[in-house]
């Protein structure tokens, strides 16, 4: 069996309010492998980019992590420190963000602050540091590496500059890359660009954990693919088989979504209602409402994640049936 | 075949750069949209989509060509004596947040325009408005005195559509209708932009980087590349039988929701957007294209009929 890289179970991510508390990540588990990509993907506000922060161990207060473990090759990352923690980040755990333009310093070269994440994590040489930072360049893709590396962030393009966040990642050759909406700002040329530099570094062993609103992205990249719905997984699986047999409502109407745009001149599919707003979720599943399977099951109570073939993870009483 | 609305001709938009240069961002382009045809303008960010979309309706002064609106000119004419026009076009901005001033309720939001146009004798009548508009666009009349931040962003989209559509407007200007709205709720709104288009007699100029999206709503596409045209025809011409390379990039760029059938990068743009500062002379493509020739260098291609749609393109594929 391959080594796993980073395994979450059933973790919880709660922030206090005034009704008594709201869950943005709610029992979440998931495993990446070695050298294997998961996409974990969603609509805008269930809970994958705060998952990928409480990995990284960036939830801002009052949220915390409430329930759960997260282990990365087998170390209990919730048992250490803020200090233990700061050398982890940028180390064995590297992350990159939609937008490259805030996550760079405006005021440093971007050759500069890639150094400085070399020297926070190795005792090494500026000289060294520097060779190493061109390197990184260079197996990213960016072509006359000298010279961009004495550029500014301003100076660069959008793709290039999401190249240097992710040079900067894998500088320190991290155990897990988490890539948080990637190429979202990007357009579909410069994505297929940093989606194939994905793939390359799938295939020299890195493990990636990608977070996506774009399933047409997922379909291509990931191995295994997460469907989060309101703070939890609805359904999880090969991406092959999530594709060809979504076993969750939800799953089917966004694909259905999404495929329906190819029929021309027909109605679109659609998901009816819009995605609850935060703190307040509907009693019982939380796909309820706008699901066409819902009955006083599914009101009653949130359905438990159960395996129907190996691998193929659902959070649903009518898993794989068709509304009448 | 439908007439004419709207045509521009040779219309080029300079912004001035500092120390004397220009960002060319719109160079030289005609193109035609017939009533009640939705075209679609599409094109990588910075290519001018945006630019040609607001200068077709005036809210951009063009440096250089005209545009005609049902074969009068309207370039030239004084605010005054554009006023009619006006109220002909209209626009549905991408950022349904940005584009909702906050501390106006949605009757006042959508009663504006009407307002604006003299279009109801009293309040009663404005007021019946807004709720028949309200019903078409799928806000539920609940909602009258809500403020913007109380709905959803596809929720506060259809708001922007009802506004849009008040004064029965001719032709509207979507600029990224969806790109802000989640997949479950972007299909619903096109939904009820082809219903509108088809109930209103409306034409649309839909401006998007989403190709899956112009492939399904549109009749007609243009591809745009650093503030020209490079192709442009019937949707379904352009999109199964692209003769323009980049076109035919940027086609195969798009990721399919399939996994079974996965790019592997075969046929993948390298390099860089040049600058529209400073663009390439001859074809503006040809230092990305691998078909490039002597000939690209040096002239630029005009759109020419080829294949049932017009290609710039000295070697079309």
């Amino acid at each position: 069996m391959e080594q796993n890289t980073l395994e979450i179970s059933h973790l919880t991510v709660s922030f206090p309010t005034d009704r008594g508390g709201f869950r943005p990540v709610n029992d979440v588990s998931l495993t990446v492998r070695k050298g294997q990509i998961v996409g974990l993907v969603g609509e805008s506000g269930c809970g994958k980019s705060m998952t990928a922060r409480a990995v990284m161990g960036l939830i801002r207060s009052p949220g915390k992590v409430t329930g759960g473990q997260i282990l990365l090759e087998g170390k209990d990352l919730l048992a250490l420190n803020g200090k233990e923690m700061r050398s982890l980040r940028g180390n064995e755990l590297a992350m990159v963000f939609q937008d490259p333009m805030t996550s760079l310093n405006p005021v440093v070269p971007v050759g500069k602050q890639v150094e400085e994440a070399i020297l926070l994590h190795r005792r090494v040489s500026r000289e060294e540091a520097r060779k190493r930072t061109l390197e990184a360049f260079r197996n990213v893709g960016i072509s006359e590496a000298e010279k961009r590396s004495r550029s500014y962030p301003h100076e660069l393009s959008g793709g290039l500059r999401q190249r240097v966040m992710i040079a900067m990642a894998m500088v320190c050759c991290p155990r897990l890359l988490i890539a948080d909406e990637p190429t979202t700002a990007l357009d579909v040329i410069m994505e297929a660009q940093i989606l194939q530099l994905m793939r390359q570094m799938r295939d020299r062993g890195t493990s990636i954990l990608f977070i996506s609103h774009n399933l047409g992205v997922i379909a291509q990249l990931c191995d295994y693919t997460c469907v989060m719905y309101a703070g939890r997984i609805a359904e999880q699986g090969d991406t092959r088989e999530l594709f060809e047999r979504p076993v969750h409502p939800y799953t089917r109407g966004l694909l259905g979504a999404v495929s329906s745009l190819d029929r021309k001149g027909e109605e679109l599919e659609t998901i009816r209602g819009s995605v609850p707003a935060p703190g307040s979720l509907p009693a019982g599943c939380p796909f309820g409402p706008r699901c066409g399977l819902c009955d006083e099951t599914c009101r009653g109570a949130c359905p438990e994640p159960r395996e129907i073939s190996p691998g193929h993870i659902v959070r649903c009483f009518h898993a794989g049936e068709v509304p009448v | 075949m439908s007439e004419i609305l709207l045509e521009a001709r040779h219309l080029t938009r300079e912004f001035p750069a500092g120390k004397g240069r220009m960002v060319h961002a719109v160079t030289d382009v005609s193109l035609q949209i017939r009533e009640g045809e939705t075209l679609a303008l599409v094109g990588e960010s910075g290519c001018g989509k945006s630019t040609l979309g607001r200068m077709l309706i005036r809210l951009l002064e063009p440096t250089e060509g005209e545009i005609l609106f049902r074969g009068t000119e309207i370039t030239g004419l004084s605010a005054r004596e554009f006023r009619p026009f006006r109220r002909q076009m209209q626009m549905i901005f991408q950022d349904p947040y940005a584009s909702l001033d906050p501390r106006m309720s949605v009757r006042s939001i959508i009663a504006e325009p009407l307002k604006t146009w003299n279009l109801c004798r009293d309040r009663e009548a404005v007021t019946e408005r807004v709720l028949e508009l309200m019903e078409a666009t799928g806000v539920s009349g609940e909602m009258l005195h809500r403020y913007p931040h109380q709905f959803s962003g596809g929720q506060r989209q259809r708001i922007g559509i009802a506004r849009a559509i008040a004064a029965e407007p001719s032709l509207i200007v979507c600029d990224e209708p969806v790109s802000a709205l989640d997949v479950s709720v972007q299909n619903q709104i096109l939904n009820l932009l082809k219903k509108l288009q088809k109930t209103r007699n409306l034409t649309y100029l839909f401006i998007s980087h989403d190709l899956s999206v112009v492939r399904h709503i549109s009749d007609r596409t243009a591809v745009m590349f650093l503030g020209k045209i490079c192709e442009t025809g019937d949707t379904e011409t352009v999109y199964t039988r692209p003769r323009h390379p980049y076109t035919r990039f940027l086609l195969n760029a798009v990721p399919r929701p399939d996994p079974r059938r996965r790019e592997t990068g075969g046929e993948l743009l390298a390099g860089e957007l040049p600058s529209p500062v400073n663009p390439p002379p001859g074809c503006r493509f040809h230092t990305r294209c691998p078909f490039a020739t002597e000939e690209c260098r040096r002239t630029d291609p005009p759109l020419r009929e080829t294949d049932g749609r017009l290609v710039a393109c000295h070697h079309p594929v």
